[in-house]
């Protein structure tokens, strides 16, 4: 029992470590990058500003997938779907505020628009030149789509493989909606030459740094979230109802609703990931609901350590800055670096890096195999959803058929 | 209805079909509050599809399943009805490995079932009381802060009896609470069993004639999906059709 509370204890100071971490870079890089003369060694490059303020962005959404996937048992393969409708509600706010700046000129309409001859702006437009609007449509377009989504689908009791591909198949659909210019959200070429966001420049160094430091600060608040939620009576009964989902209901849990606040709270958080992600890249068009992107989140994830909260940020950035690394030096490489690495991360570690070093830890400290509290948050399951799923990908004609999710109540 | 009122668990010519296959075949079943009940029969004779349609996994096609004397079984789901009273034991342990014993208890305990409770949950002197009661009762003081997966079979089959009890039921549902135990092990869960049946209703599948005779209740024998045999121990294992249907023909 002491070894238990010792180990959360020492799971509660690594979160605070994160959060002090990304504190300190939230006031230090901006400083630096600011005030440091550049031919200083203290001086931190723009580029490096805006490079890993993209990443922490990432590291935001892969923490979101974490909630619902590692903690809740549902591997959304859709989750780049949250991420852009946050974008793009970003992105609708920053066009509004270039007003009649614009190639031509009108004050009202955004260029697309007048392009396609529209005479005015679409209702669900309105009030997008207001931040404080937007910054609400960013939680609200995700959470709501993710609400009503998991209502219908976790009332029916869709989980397993068949959920995550219910959830790629939405983020396919939005892809193609996107697309259409009639949709009003600016077809294939999305959403972009972004002017001002709140009256600064978004080009701007000081404003880069800002966008940095709101990331860096989003990312702890997220961190702080997903463990209050983790470590409440809450965060127990949706472990247990990622374990064994029908023990929960014979002990009169409610486990649809245990899963459709984790999934819609994942899928604020995705949002807000998308919508500081936007102003810092500069452009947000269709390309974001990418299937693929959302698997790579997955990816990043599993890399991470999925039910660790430090793992999926630790993943999503380890794994983007490989990915930076690679597609300079040998970009046709990429993807057999990422195909490989994800095979190899479920072959030989289950549970991810972070997974991996707290099963070494807690085995050295307590002396024995034990299956530490640590590990609590990581089902062992030798199997996990995913590695059926890309089972059932590379095998299609397999007679086992379809692979079942375990239901060990069942 | 004034039959009815007495009973704590009520089936009256139950059926149910799956793809053409009759699992459950006009079964009626009785059960006075307080009762404990073992129900043998051998494989496919319908035990756990009847407790399948008690706790509402399952629609009966046709028949009458009331609790308490006139709640209707058939109008809840698996959630309601175990927030109605009745709590089941799976034949395999189910519990949640990833869970200390003591997390096991406290996601069990009886209370409020809404997320928003869940969430704001702060952990009680009374819950911390309860949870110390069970587990003295199942014998698993000493694991209190290990993990559920830590356990052996045994001690699994004790937890989800241990939370069975947090639920504080009217009615427990308990399948093959034996399987796979040792000797010592099953002359213990007949204890703890007989212990719990002194103010709970209990219905117990089991295979183990011995168990079933260490409880020394009223066994009702299922064959086909029907009440084959009723009564003492001793009447049904004398039954000439409970011994055919065990023996063969």
């Amino acid at each position: 029992m002491v070894m238990g509370r010792f180990f959360s204890q020492r799971a509660d100071r690594r979160i605070a470590i994160t959060i002090a971490t990304l504190s300190a870079a939230a006031a230090l890089v901006p400083a630096l990058n600011i005030l440091a003369p550049s031919d200083s060694p203290l001086h931190v490059p723009s580029y490096v500003v805006a490079l890993t303020g993209k990443y922490l962005c990432y590291a935001l959404l892969a923490l979101s997938l974490d909630l619902a996937w590692g903690y809740a048992g549902i591997l959304s393969l859709g989750h780049g779907a949250f991420f852009a409708l946050g974008g793009y509600a970003m992105g609708m706010y920053l066009m509004r505020q270039i007003g009649a700046r614009g190639v031509y000129g009108n004050p009202d309409l955004p260029d697309f628009m007048v392009f396609l001859n529209w005479k005015e702006l679409p209702w669900y437009w309105y009030g997008f030149d207001q931040f404080w609007f937007a910054a609400l449509m960013v939680l609200v377009v995700p959470g709501l789509l993710a609400f009503v989504f998991g209502w219908f689908a976790f009332r029916s009791r869709v989980t397993g493989v068949y959920l995550s591909i219910m959830t790629q198949a939405m983020t396919y659909a939005l892809l193609l909606a996107f697309f259409r210019n009639d949709m009003g959200f600016g077809g294939n070429n999305g959403l972009t030459d972004f002017k001002d966001l709140l009256g600064y420049n978004v080009q701007a160094n000081t404003t880069r740094s800002a966008l940095f430091a709101a990331s860096a600060m989003a990312l702890a608040l997220g961190v702080f979230l997903t463990w209050w939620i983790v470590g409440s009576k809450y965060g127990k009964l949706l472990m247990a109802v990622r374990d064994a989902e029908s023990r929960t209901r014979f002990l009169g849990w409610r486990a649809e609703n245990a899963k459709l606040l984790a999934f819609t709270v994942s899928a604020m958080m995705a949002g807000v990931a998308g919508a500081l992600y936007v102003p810092q890249v500069g452009i947000i068009n269709p390309g974001e609901f990418d299937p693929g992107n959302s698997i790579e989140v997955v990816i990043w994830t599993a890399v991470g350590g999925r039910g660790t909260i430090v793992g999926p940020i630790a993943g999503a950035l380890l794994v983007n800055t490989g990915k930076s690394y690679f597609t300079g030096a040998l970009p046709e490489l990429w993807l057999f670096v990422l195909g490989g690495l994800f095979i190899a991360v479920t072959l030989f570690l289950p549970k991810g890096i972070v997974g991996m070093w707290d099963g070494w830890r807690a085995k050295r400290e307590a002396g024995e195999p034990a299956v530490s509290r640590f590990n609590a948050a990581v089902a062992p399951d030798p199997d996990p959803k995913f590695v059926r799923l890309s089972r059932a990908h590379q095998w299609p004609s397999s007679p086992e058929g379809a692979p079942t999710k375990p239901q060990p109540a069942e | 209805m004034a039959e009815r009122s007495h009973t704590i668990l009520y089936l009256d010519a139950v059926s149910v079909t799956f793809d053409g296959f009759r699992a459950i075949n006009n079964l009626s079943l009785v059960l006075d509050r307080g009762e404990m009940r073992a129900i043998i029969g051998p494989n496919g004779a319908g035990k756990t599809t009847m407790m399948d349609i008690v706790t509402g996994k399952t629609r009966p096609d046709h028949g009458d399943v009331f609790f308490d004397g006139d709640i209707d079984l058939t109008l809840h789901d698996e959630t309601e009805i175990a927030m109605l009273g009745i709590g089941r034991k799976f034949q395999k342990p189910t519990v949640f490995e990833n869970h200390t014993v003591e997390d096991n208890l406290l996601l069990s305990l009886k209370g409020p079932r809404s997320i928003r409770s869940a969430l704001f949950h702060r952990s009680s002197a009374g819950d911390s009381r309860r949870i110390d009661e069970i587990l003295a009762t199942i014998r698993l003081e000493a694991r209190r802060g290990d993990l559920a997966a830590s356990l052996s079979h045994g001690q699994k089959q004790w937890l989800e009896i241990g939370m069975l009890l947090a639920q504080d039921p009217k009615l427990l549902l308990v399948d093959e609470p034996v399987a796979g135990m040792t000797d010592a092990e099953t002359e213990e869960t007949a204890r703890l069993l007989k212990d719990i049946a002194r103010n709970h209703s209990v219905i117990v599948v089991e295979h183990d004639m011995h168990f079933v005779r260490e409880l020394g209740v009223k066994v009702t024998c299922l064959h086909e999906g029907a009440v084959l045999s009723e009564g003492s121990l001793d009447a049904v294992s004398s039954d000439e059709r409970v011994i055919e249907v065990y023996l063969g023909r």
